[in-house]
């Protein structure tokens, strides 16, 4: 087997030492390692965190190949350092059989790039009429836990609880779209001052906050445990506040873009800026970030959402909502949390691998980095300062919110099972 | 002047001013026999329509055609639009056409800024309404029979509407006029109050610089002009207010409100009116309203925008309407 020296690595921010990867494990860690027989890797002084791991990832395989497929997802996590992604249901047909998910899995398994977890739908066709069989995709070779409607919301309260009850019964957990639709029709930015003065359509955030508090009450009562994802306001922190205080299995997830973005940028009417749920105020971006750093939020996760160039080259209402965010997930994190003196890189390895590999129960994913571990390691170089190019992303789509904004770091190296997929920040 | 005109906001006072002056102009050119400049003469304006909207369109095309420009209508019914052709298609079709002007009203609120910003064109953008956002030739015709009325056609030249009292009553949640309205408005000096039952008054209103009322009948005593906006019967359905004859109550404008707003007050409608909804027919047929008016001026108005927009260095409208003259 391969041998791999990293040299001169802060773990976890912490002082530089060698990391020797034999294979697929974490061989040695020390100073001054012998660098025999190991392919040899100079981190001077770079950040080493365990390999990344997002809740919340739109690959669009099957049915939308023409914004991303599998494989191109994957090459984009890695260039982000994430070494395993959840793949969301909403694909075309919808992943809410066994047969879907399998396949999903299967892709995730050739591309070799970055592990692929399949999410299953809730409901068939993510109509939140009728469960789909999620024994089924759980029993399948994807072995699913994480069951998710997302892009629209279990909004009817039954079939919400009883999802909830349902999936206790193999440690699964429905991670929610909290969106109440009646009082989003039309939505199409953060309902405010600002929509306001655009004459855009609203979407509140009580429409975010009302089902959020419906449903940590509803796990509460049955039991289970449910994961909010992309809460985007400050009220949905307080929420969550109150379910984890009360002991609740309630867990939750933020994005980078609700970490740094405001709805301000929407006044461009540039359709890059529309996302769902959208961009909310100065007020709700730093609660969010407060809320990441004491953990009332569990972890990042991108809502990666690859569209094509037309759908966005558009007006703003005709566009589709959603932003890539693989490749940029580590460098929003970076200058939000860590430069803003939030989260300490231990901090950003809890939140961006070990919780979101916890709450989708992954076992080879989200370890420590110590000797006998899954050798699923980020290498990020925290000193780098560049300005995005969307014309250099690996995903197939270029719909970033950041292009020509500077963002620090860069992943340079990232090595999934002890083998590189990114070399000196380049795909391997 | 700038090259486009997207947004009331984007107007000074002095470039409101401006406008208001030229389209006094431009008024005196509609008294003539032959009411046609030939300033525009060889220019190409294109009235892009998203929405149907005779009434606007019409107004830009009699604009234009006064200017002597070459009019195109192009509207989205029955077009390559109707085919799922996109807004930058027909945009880059348009400006291989060689249109000097894309005059726009489209159902969604930014389209006309993202026509002028995306370099998908290289003319001038004219918002004739997009959305729920703004429809800011609206407003300045609004403004300029105001100051017609209030303070004087020759009289009121060079000025603007300081301390004037303007309120502007109905859907301002939906409504691309009011926005327009209370930007232009507040910029000419003049104080603006919305009133309208809370269900219809946008969340965030709070940072706009007028006031907000719920009660008509507390302002109209102190209102130089009441603007009534149209107010979709279908709203009612979408639980905004109860029923079509709870508003018309509580918030429209019959002779009985009337009577009770100063002696010079005018009632303004922008059209088209729902008789019996947010107006009687006593009041919208009584002199007081400018209805009509409005719709004249709105000729005026966007003769006047064309020209300074498309204009540029050319000579002035005075001097060419004084060389006609002298002929």
């Amino acid at each position: 087997m391969s041998k791999t020296l990293i040299r001169g690595a802060k773990i976890l921010g912490g002082e530089p030492q060698d990391v020797l990867i034999d294979g697929e494990t974490v061989a040695e860690i020390g100073t001054g390692l012998s660098a025999d027989g190991a392919r040899v890797v100079e981190a001077d002084g770079q950040i080493l965190l365990p390999g990344l791991v997002d809740l919340h990832t739109h690959l669009r395989e099957p049915g939308r190949e023409d914004s991303e497929t599998v494989l191109t997802g994957t090459k984009a996590a890695a260039a982000g350092g994430f070494t395993a992604v959840h793949a969301m249901a909403n694909t075309f047909p919808v992943a809410d059989s066994a047969g879907v998910v399998e396949q999903v899995w299967r892709l995730g398994q050739e591309s070799g790039y970055c592990d692929v977890q399949p999410i299953g739908a809730v409901t068939v066709g993510l109509e939140g009429k009728k469960l789909a069989e999620l024994g089924a995709m759980h029993e399948s070779r994807a072995g699913v836990r994480v069951f998710s409607d997302d892009g629209k919301c279990v909004d009817d309260a039954v079939i919400m609880r009883r999802a909830l009850e349902y999936v206790k019964a193999f440690d699964g957990v429905v991670a929610q779209h909290a969106q109440e639709p009646r009082l989003t029709e039309g939505a199409q930015m953060n309902e405010g001052l600002v929509s306001a003065e655009l004459g855009l359509g609203g979407w509140p955030a009580v429409a975010e906050e009302s089902i959020i508090a419906r449903d940590v009450l509803l796990a509460a009562h049955v039991g289970s445990r449910v994961h909010i994802c992309h809460l985007s306001t400050a009220g949905s922190v307080e929420i969550v506040r109150w379910a984890k205080s009360k002991g609740w299995n309630v867990t939750a997830e933020v994005t980078p873009h609700h970490l740094l973005l405001t709805d301000e940028l929407v006044r461009s009417y540039n359709p890059v800026y529309k996302v769902n749920p959208p961009l909310r105020t100065e007020a709700d971006v730093l609660a969010l970030r407060e809320a990441l750093a004491d953990g009332t939020i569990d972890c990042v996760a991108t809502d990666h959402a690859p569209h094509p160039h037309e759908d966005k080259d558009c007006e703003w209402g005709a566009a589709a909502m959603g932003m890539v965010g693989l490749e940029t997930a580590l460098s929003v994190v970076q200058q939000t949390m860590v430069d803003s003196g939030l989260l300490d890189w231990a901090g950003v390895a809890d939140r961006m691998s070990f919780r979101p590999a916890h709450i989708g129960r992954l076992t080879g994913h989200g370890r420590p980095v110590s000797v006998g571990e899954p050798a699923n390691l980020t290498l990020h170089d925290s000193a780098y300062r560049g300005v995005v190019d969307p014309a250099g992303f690996a995903s197939r789509s270029r719909n970033t919110p950041y292009e020509g904004r500077e963002l620090p770091g860069r992943v340079t190296h990232t090595f999934l099972r002890g083998r590189a997929t990114v070399v000196d920040g380049k795909l391997a | 002047m700038k090259r486009h005109l997207i947004s009331a906001a984007d107007l000074t006072r002095d470039d409101a001013v401006l406008i208001l002056d030229t389209a006094e102009e431009m008024a005196r050119v509609a008294d003539r026999p032959i009411k046609k400049l030939p300033t525009l003469r060889g220019r190409t304006v294109v009235n892009l329509f998203y929405e149907d909207s005779t009434r606007t369109r019409i107004s830009f095309e009699a604009a234009a055609k006064r200017l002597s420009a070459d009019v195109i209508n192009f509207s989205a019914k029955g077009s390559s639009v109707s085919k799922g052709e996109s807004l930058k298609d027909t945009a880059l079709t348009l400006e291989a056409m060689g249109a000097d002007a894309v005059v726009i009203r489209h159902h969604d609120s930014g389209a006309p800024h993202r026509l002028a910003t995306s370099g998908w064109i290289g003319g001038s953008v004219v918002n004739a309404g997009d959305g729920t956002h703004e429809h800011p030739t609206q407003a300045l015709l609004d403004a300029f029979t105001m100051r017609r009325r209030l303070v004087g056609a020759d009289a009121g030249l060079g000025k603007d509407l300081s301390g004037r009292r303007i309120t502007v009553v109905g859907d301002i949640l939906h409504s691309r006029v009011a926005r327009s309205n209370v930007h232009l408005l507040t910029t000419l000096g003049a104080e603006v109050t919305l009133v309208a039952p809370p269900t219809l008054v946008p969340i965030g209103v709070e940072n706009w610089p007028c006031e907000v009322s719920y009660d008509l009948d507390a302002v109209l005593a102190t209102s130089d002009a009441v603007m009534m906006l149209r107010v979709q019967r279908e709203r009612m359905n979408a639980a905004f207010f109860p029923t079509e004859r709870e508003y018309a109550r509580r918030y429209g404008l019959d002779g009985e409100r009337m009577a009770r707003m100063p002696e010079d007050a005018i009632v303004m409608h922008p059209g088209p009116m729902n008789r019996g909804m947010e107006i009687t027919a006593e009041v919208a047929d009584s002199p007081r309203c400018t209805a009509v008016e409005q719709v004249t001026n709105g000729v005026s108005i966007r003769m006047a925008v064309l020209y300074l927009l498309l204009g540029g260095n050319e000579p002035a409208l005075t001097t060419t309407a004084r060389t006609e003259e002298s002929k």
